[in-house]
């Protein structure tokens, strides 16, 4: 019973059955983190004896004829801004790491662990989550599973390569323009970005407040939403989580998708892509018989506005730091933090009001619809350190590119599940964004593409 | 606004805001303020009502 192959769903029933012990289930993963991480570059922070307590925990209390949670023996890792109690939150960065140990563990740990999942260490990311490549110049780059001369993606690099890789069934990311989807989409795997103010952000490093999220990535529907439903729930340590009630999904899953409106989105969403998100959308599109073309108005515009706030406040947060220590900064992160401490403050506004504006036109657009598709990425994971592509005969920077089709629909919150389409030689995601609060509909959607086999994880190929 | 002129900009900002700007990073960071500026600029030429709240609004 160690098969990489083997779901968090899979492992949870195993070990809930005395099939498998949680110990085994970790000494597996620590043992696959062990063999592959030279290569993948995933993980900075191994908590291999605070996995080992917590499975014995498990362990005993199942032999004790206790009822175990939901995710019992599900072996996990968090994006290195996740506070991790005795671990210096260090958010990809050099600076961070003068912090003391975190105190406590952030929200959505507690609860996966609450939940029976057992926590095995801290994932590497861009720096300060201002970053789509998954690089980093003072931890080295992630690799991506499928091909480890290939970038992740970012930020949340570690949990791409990580659940990509099959080192661990379930990572959990941050999302503030696409750091869960963009990686998703590189190693092939499903993330979830949930509604704004879903999840807790508590206990985990910010970037940009306005648009932070965090969520799972894992390599099923299924395996998002068991965890999604052990996270979800009102937390008074974080000032934009919602006190709606906890709303599970796994129950829904399988209700199948007939009564859904599906459309693809048009305009802006079709230009700037490479082949291989066209054949992506493509193909999810015709296995959900989706045929009508919607147009996100000022999509271009919410992508813009989403820069300017991004940039701004990501600016102020750091500015003491800019102050203080702008050598210990990866330069590429400092220089566009300078320059955003520099955007007049009517600008910041502006996009504010504006982004008010397109929340309200979006919405309209959901009385007609459930479900827009989206590329996830223009492009599969490009090389570590490649800074153009060329698109129709134009070169572009890649950097800046590799979030366009996820900073419209983070701008206002939108729910979105990235599902991986086995492309060869490398795997591209799809974005199903469905309306505020219905992280339902959208696995729902992922779920059914899954069981049609239009979307999957593949193994990875690159280790 | 022509190079020079950002020049003078970024020095005048970096001293309002007690920020480093040194020689070697400058390119970078006028680049960088470049892309910002016009992407702002963007969002400022759309019409807006007068009366529209940010989306940042207050709830006391």
């Amino acid at each position: 019973m160690t098969d990489q192959s083997l779901s968090a769903a899979d492992i949870a029933q195993a070990v809930a059955a005395r099939k498998l012990s949680a110990l085994e289930a970790t000494e597996a993963a620590l043992a696959r983190i062990a063999k592959h991480d030279s290569v993948l570059n995933a993980f900075t922070d191994i908590t291999a004896d605070r996995a080992r307590a917590k499975a014995k925990a498990l362990d005993a209390a199942i032999a004790a004829g206790q009822t175990v949670g939901p995710l019992a023996g599900v072996p996990f890792a968090v994006k290195n801004l996740f506070d991790v109690q005795g671990l210096s939150t260090r958010a990809g960065s050099k600076i961070n790491r003068d912090l003391p140990p975190a105190a406590r563990d952030a929200t959505l740990i507690e609860r996966m662990e609450a939940a029976g999942a057992v926590l095995v260490g801290a994932l590497n990311m861009g720096e300060y989550a201002y970053d789509f490549t998954g690089e980093n110049v003072h931890d080295g780059p992630s690799r991506n599973p499928h091909d480890p001369t290939r970038m992740t993606g970012g930020s949340s690099g570690g949990s791409g390569g990580a659940v990509g890789g099959a080192l661990v069934p379930i990572a959990l990311g941050s999302d503030t323009n696409g750091s869960i989807r963009v990686p998703s989409s590189f190693c092939g795997i499903f993330g979830l970005k949930p509604t704004y103010g879903r999840l807790s952000r508590a206990r985990s490093f910010p970037f940009v407040a306005s648009f932070d999220h965090l969520g799972p990535l894992a390599r099923s529907a299924g395996d998002l939403a068991l965890s999604y439903d052990a996270m979800q729930g009102l937390d008074p340590d974080d000032a934009a989580c919602s006190p709606r009630p906890v709303e599970p999904v796994v129950p829904q899953l399988a209700r199948g998708i007939r009564d859904l409106r599906i459309a693809i989105a048009g305009g802006y969403f079709q230009q700037n892509v490479f082949p291989e998100a066209v054949e992506a959308v493509g193909r999810i599109a015709k296995a959900l018989n989706a045929t009508r073309t919607v147009e996100i108005p000022e999509a271009a515009r919410a992508r813009s506005a989403a820069y300017v706030i991004t940039t701004t406040e990501g600016a102020s947060l750091h500015l003491d730091r800019l102050r203080t220590r702008p050598n210990d900064f990866d330069p590429a992160v400092r220089d566009r933090l300078i320059a955003g401490a520099m955007i007049p403050a009517p600008y910041v506004d502006k996009a504010q009001k504006f982004r008010r504006w397109y929340r309200e036109k979006v919405l309209e657009l959901f009385k007609t619809v459930d479900v827009i598709l989206a590329p996830a990425t223009p492009c599969v994971a490009p090389k570590l350190g490649q800074v153009n592509f060329t698109l129709d005969g134009v070169e572009l920077p890649v950097r800046a590119n590799i979030g366009i089709h996820t900073q419209p629909i983070s701008f206002i919150g939108l729910p979105v599940v990235a599902v991986p389409v086995p492309l060869l030689p490398m795997p591209i995601g799809v974005q199903i964004i469905a309306a505020p609060w219905r992280e339902d509909i959208a696995l729902r959607v992922a779920y059914a593409l899954e069981q049609m086999g239009a979307a999957a994880a593949p193994s990875p190929r690159g280790i | 606004m022509a190079a020079d002129k950002l020049d003078d900009y970024i020095d005048a900002v970096a001293t309002a805001m007690g920020l480093p700007v040194e020689d070697a990073w400058r390119p970078a960071v006028r680049a960088n303020l470049e892309v910002s500026l016009r992407l702002a600029r963007m969002v400022d030429e759309f019409p807006l009502p007068d009366e529209t709240e940010p989306a940042s609004v207050y709830s006391a």
